[in-house]
């Protein structure tokens, strides 16, 4: 298999699109992805985009073909690709084995979602078919109730507390606050995020990602041919992708995701690293209890010290790892078929020293973490400078 | 919840009677009903097993933002329980009283009404669980 790096990237403002189209969000953040990596459409010889939930939240499907059109890119192959909250991730990775198998060059990976189209109540039954629908959504499961599920046992196991799972959202908003494309510049206090509400015990609305338009685009180029285009490719030197069981019911242990366990250790190996080389990381923070879940999973930090370890600092920018620099999906936004390729475009900004404010200083290896539901899918994506 | 009617009507047996399954192979119970063993797949014998209808609560939350259906309906209980054979429950928790809701607590399955489509709209039933 060839190696694979990304030679542009291009994001959209994420947040509230009310003036904006579905089709003009996919529009603008490829044609920025394009214009960075100096290729003309022409070159371009396939498109992937990861898109959960465009039936249910603005009634259109057939997503592959629609963004095909939208660029001036027919006849070119497009292809939509849905893993829930996963489905930038698992768009990626499908745009790099097509790439590292030979069959393309060049390729372009999308991922969109527009979100306020619809009610919050309706956006939420939407994005509860990430879930199982006949056996959790059915009984008045909500996706906030299934990771508060979570975050109770991992209090009862580990002492986790309220205010340290806190300290993971107070965390991702003073990154955002840097980040010129979050959908959040306002900082917050631990005590904004306790007196804010509860959503589903013990979660409150400040430990929620919130609802966001948005899309992002990387552009992918067989490593060999990297140079030819772009003065700075990323290479990305692993990419792997788990399953779990869709109910949260049916897992082994409700501290832990097995998907991401899995994954982490496959992208580690083929990565030839550990978890200790990883400068930063952009890691799936839907809830803050995700954050903590995936910070021990991943192995930056022992099972059960995630929430102390951030609410000690150890995950702020250029503490022992910089978790979610961009502000993470509680403070960039999560527009959910854009997020898994919103964090890829978040590493090549790191690694190519554009991150502004937010720079982590010697960022040398990066890693993306993808979440779809409440853990049946996970992509991990490890990064470096070519 | 719209147009569910034909899932309603299929999955009556097991949600009024927490119907799910057992493999003969293996000896692991299943709730919900599986069609193969994930541990034995192709070698694996499923057949309908009765769950037994208490267990422990394993982890709850309660439920302040609902989804379309049970908006008039929070707050609301939502718990894992973990059935007297091992296997685990998503459910919601009824006529307890706060304090009786605790981690470990026993639960026992009860029938009731789960959700309705609108005024005129068909009504599922199922199980939900209550603190005995």
């Amino acid at each position: 298999m060839r190696s694979v790096s990304i030679i542009g990237v291009g994001l959209t403002k994420f947040g509230e699109h009310w003036e904006t189209s579905f089709r003009e969000l996919i529009a603008e953040a490829a044609g920025k992805a394009i214009a960075d990596a100096k290729v003309e459409g022409k070159d371009v010889q396939a498109i992937f985009g990861g898109c959960m939930a465009s039936g249910r939240l603005i009634g259109q499907e057939h997503i592959g073909a629609l963004i095909a059109d939208q660029l001036g890119m027919t006849p070119v192959p497009s292809t939509r690709l849905e893993a829930a909250c996963a489905s930038g991730g698992v768009a990626l990775r499908a745009g790099i084995m097509a790439v590292a198998s030979g069959t393309y060059d060049v390729v372009a990976v999308g991922g969109v979602e527009k979100m306020t189209e619809v009610s919050t109540e309706e956006a939420a039954t939407a994005l509860g078919g990430a879930g199982d629908q006949e056996w959790e959504l059915f009984n008045g499961a909500t996706f906030p109730a299934l990771y508060a599920l979570m975050a109770r046992r991992h209090m009862l196991e580990y002492g986790t507390t309220e205010e340290q799972l806190a300290a993971c959202a107070v965390k991702n908003h003073a990154n955002a606050a840097n980040n010129e494309y979050a959908q959040f510049h306002r900082e917050i206090t631990v005590e904004d995020v306790m007196d804010s509400g509860y959503i589903a015990t013990p979660l409150k609305l400040l430990d929620c990602s919130p609802l966001t338009d948005g899309a992002a685009t990387v552009i992918l180029c067989s490593s060999d041919k990297a140079k030819k285009f772009c003065e700075a490719p990323v290479e990305i030197i692993s990419s792997v992708q788990a399953s779990d069981s869709l109910a949260l019911s049916q897992r082994s242990t409700l501290t832990a995701m097995r998907a991401t366990q899995e994954a982490a250790k496959l992208a580690y190996a083929q990565a030839k690293i550990t978890p200790k080389d990883v400068d930063f990381a952009e890691v799936h923070d839907c809830f803050t209890i995700a954050e903590v879940l995936a910070i021990e999973d991943l192995g930056f930090f022992p099972k059960g010290k995630g929430g102390k370890a951030a609410q000690d600092g150890e995950t702020a920018l250029n503490a022992k790892v910089s978790i979610n620099t961009s502000g993470g999906l509680k403070g960039k936004g999560h527009p959910v078929g854009a997020t898994g390729v919103a964090q890829a475009v978040e590493a090549t900004l790191q690694l190519q020293q554009r991150a502004g404010k937010r720079q982590v200083s010697n960022a040398e290896l990066g890693l993306t973490h993808n979440v779809g539901g409440s853990g049946a899918t996970c992509t991990i994506h490890v990064y470096k400078r070519l | 919840m719209k147009n569910a009617t034909p899932l309603i009507w299929r999955n009556s047996a097991d949600r009024y009677n927490l119907l799910g399954s057992h493999c003969a192979t293996c000896g692991t119970d299943y709730f919900p009903e599986r069609v193969v063993c994930p541990k034995c797949r192709r070698k694996g014998k499923i057949e309908p097993k009765q769950m037994p209808p208490e267990g422990k609560i394993y982890s709850f939350t309660q439920v302040h933002a609902a989804p379309t259906g049970f908006e008039h309906e929070t707050p609301y209980y939502i718990a894992i329980i973990e059935l007297a054979n091992g296997v685990k429950v998503l459910t919601q928790l009824v006529d307890s009283p706060d304090e009786k809701i605790k981690i470990g607590a026993t639960a026992r399955m009860c029938f009731r009404r789960v959700f309705e489509e609108g005024d005129e709209g068909i009504i599922a039933y199922g199980f939900k669980f209550k603190v005995v």
